[in-house]
């Protein structure tokens, strides 16, 4: 397969879990005729049809609540919610019915469901179109929740969540969507599902993040090399479950933590991965883990987001700070 | 063209019949409707007659166990029984049906021992019958996100080619139950529109009690709820809530047309929460006694006992075998729920997710050893 971008490698992710069982079922708003808003859906209907590829009336309660329903019938449905700022109307039904029913149920009702979500900013929108909500789902038991980075996680990390019999909040870093182009071996055996990878290895600091900053952070690591500072750079991609031992054992080599999203700092997926390096490596760490990420304020305007989304600077500027206490 | 104004006192008080579908009256007498039809020998209403002294059982059982500390809460059906065993026989075995948290009436109807129902207002789950097993799904707190499944599960089963066979047996439907205080919520209505838009084989049974808690249905609508169904395009018919002659004959009926492939009906079961909203309401804080004195006068039971001794269909042997029947299941109530265990502590850990979470069972493992500490048992996950 020649070189694909994210957009492509999860059309064909898609499209290979479609052929593989025919219980998969697409829905969302415009995910039919028009491909989907951003056309990872592209081409879906046409080749399978508008019962397999459903265009859903715009109602996301509605879009997920109906999921719900075709997953207690033995489907197995992928939604797409549009933008991330757009799943707050079908948030109930996400935490009190999808995340619990198997505890409800004592495991009698399975919700093998995923819900696509484009997230993040960095594209110049309006309000609601790139915010970053993986703590709101993190939080709740009962989910999964997964980001990738890039095409060749996209490829498998789609198919494997659509395989896995819980529910999956899965982020798709929309600002990468038809970025970078990555070749996709079809053969090859990928990393588990729930489980974080390092990215880049490096001897003097942790660099950890996920979805869109995992491309910043990458960045951030190669300008660092001219300072005489090698960053190792570890891909969370599961952040419900947190698979920390990739990290820890990280922190234990380098002594310093940085962790970096493009969520609101305060009570986000850092300040966990914070608490947990510090309780697991506590005397192995010369510094404070610490957090850089968006501010706590709602997402601004879009001429402010460069100022708003920690970028290569911000980053290094934070590794920097992880090297003065 | 018809233009429905609503004026803004539409709805009927009790001393004032509203317009609704009624084969059998208050005082027991048969009557006639143009579009719905009773067809029904005696067995069949004196089953019913039968499962509405049972379901009332269960409630006054449930509340007696609630006011001993038993259960921690209860919500009562008292008034409701012929909505929801008119509603029960009405469904096929093969249809699913996806109740709110008062449907015990249908429980018992599609066969699910009342007893399970205990758990969840005793506090040692939150349900977790199997829904498959009697094609009924778990009780639904958070008010009205079922009708939502029902319709999802109705567009699966469409998807699975069980609708409009022709084949009774074979063909298939969805309920969704709900009150009319849930009609308010936006889950109902989309529900509504992704139905009609996928032409779903649901039947959504509004039991409308006229009180959500407090809230007078006034408070919820300006227009009677079945006006609502043909705005989005489907029917919608309103029912005496209290007839269960009535309510099976639209059942049958709305669910003979989903399973042919006729797309969805909203029915309104026009009935009244004779009790509390549940066992830890005070109703005089907000209605009138005169109220609940005339819907007395419409006992949803004792109408079906006056058409049935009217006919010489039941004898006093059949009602005194009857109550001793009712007298067992309430002896069975109280003993399965003073003997339902409470849960182990770590089974509280059990199934949160299919694939289990790392950091769960480590929380898991983790409190097990703490238990450990004090020579508890539950550490073993038992006791």
């Amino acid at each position: 397969m020649s070189k694909v971008t994210l957009a492509k490698a999860l059309n064909a992710g898609l499209r290979t879990a479609m052929e593989a069982d025919d219980k998969v079922v697409l829905m969302g708003e415009d995910v039919g005729r028009l491909g989907g808003v951003f056309r990872i859906t592209d081409g879906l209907q046409k080749d399978f049809g508008e019962r397999r590829v459903m265009d859903s009336p715009l109602a996301e309660s509605g879009i997920v609540g109906t999921a719900i329903g075709m997953a207690m019938r033995g489907y197995r449905p992928v939604v797409e919610i549009q933008f991330d700022g757009f799943v707050y109307p079908a948030y109930d039904q996400i935490v009190t019915q999808l995340a619990k029913m198997s505890y409800r149920s004592q495991g009698k009702v399975r919700l093998p469901v995923v819900i696509r979500i484009p997230f993040g900013g960095g594209i110049g929108a309006v309000e609601h179109h790139s915010e970053s909500p993986e703590a709101q789902f993190a939080h709740t038991p009962g989910l999964k929740v997964v980001a990738c980075s890039n095409p060749v996680d996209g490829y498998w990390m789609i198919q494997q969540a659509i395989a896995c019999d819980d529910p999956v909040i899965f982020l798709e870093p929309k600002r990468q969507y038809h970025g970078d182009k990555a070749e996709l071996d079809l053969d090859a055996t990928p990393d588990p599902l729930f489980t974080s990878t390092v990215v880049r290895r490096g001897e003097d600091v942790t660099l950890v993040t996920y979805g869109p900053m995992v491309r910043t952070a990458l960045a951030a690591a190669e300008a660092a090399v001219a300072d005489g500072r090698s960053i190792e750079v570890v891909d969370l991609r599961s952040l419900s479950p947190l698979d920390l031992g990739p990290v820890i054992a990280s922190a234990r080599r380098t002594g310093r933590v940085v962790v970096a999203h493009e969520a609101h700092v305060n009570l986000g997926l850092g300040a966990e991965v914070a608490a947990r390096v510090t309780e697991e490596c506590f005397y192995s760490l010369e510094a404070p883990v610490l957090r850089v990420g968006g501010f706590d304020t709602p997402y601004p305007a879009a001429r402010n987001e460069h100022h708003f989304l920690p970028d290569l600077d911000r980053v290094l500027d934070t590794v920097d700070r992880a090297f003065t206490f | 063209m018809t233009i429905l104004t609503g004026a803004p006192t539409a709805h009927e008080s009790a001393g004032c019949e509203p317009d609704y579908v009624q084969l059998l009256t208050p005082e027991g007498q048969r009557v006639e409707h143009d579009d719905y039809h009773f067809d029904g020998d005696d067995d069949l209403v004196r089953t019913f007659y039968r499962d509405m002294v049972l379901a009332r059982r269960v409630d006054t059982e449930a509340t007696a166990l609630q006011r001993h500390g038993e259960l921690g809460i209860w919500a009562q059906l008292l008034g409701q029984e012929a909505a929801q065993i008119g509603a029960g026989h009405g469904s096929r075995p093969q249809d699913f049906i996806f109740p709110t948290y008062r449907e015990h009436g249908v429980a018992l109807v599609r066969g699910l021992d009342p007893g399970r129902l205990l758990g969840l207002f005793r506090g040692v789950d939150h349900g977790g019958w199997d829904p498959a097993e009697h094609n009924f799904g778990l009780y639904t707190v958070v008010i009205g996100a079922q009708t939502l499944h029902a319709t999802g599960y109705a567009m699966g089963l469409t998807a699975d080619g069980l609708v409009g066979s022709g084949d009774v047996t074979r063909d298939a439907c969805t309920i969704a139950h709900f009150g009319d205080g849930a009609s308010s919520q936006g889950d109902v209505l989309e529900s509504f529109v992704f139905a009609a838009t996928y032409d779903a084989p649901v039947v959504f049974f509004c039991q409308n009690n006229q009180w959500a808690i407090s809230a007078p249905i006034e408070r919820q609508s300006r227009t009677p709820l079945h006006w609502r169904a043909p705005a989005f395009g489907f029917p919608g018919v309103r029912v005496d809530g209290n007839d269960v002659l009535a309510t099976y004959a639209v059942t049958r009926a709305a669910t003979d047309r989903a399973r042919a492939g006729e797309g969805p009906t909203f029915i309104e079961a026009y009935t009244y929460r004779m009790g509390a909203h549940t066992t830890t309401d005070d109703p005089t804080r907000y209605r009138s006694g005169a109220d609940v004195d005339a819907w007395r006068r419409k006992d949803p039971i004792a109408r079906v006992l006056a058409y049935l001794r009217s006919r010489d269909a039941v004898d006093d042997a059949f009602v005194a075998a009857l109550e001793a029947e009712a007298d067992d299941l309430g002896a069975h109530l109280r003993r399965q729920c003073r003997e339902m265990p409470d849960p182990s502590p770590l089974a509280m850990f059990d199934h949160v997710y299919a694939e289990a979470s790392p950091e769960v069972e480590a929380q898991r493992e983790g409190y097990a050893a703490y238990l450990a500490q004090f020579d508890l048992t539950g550490a073993e996950g038992e006791r």
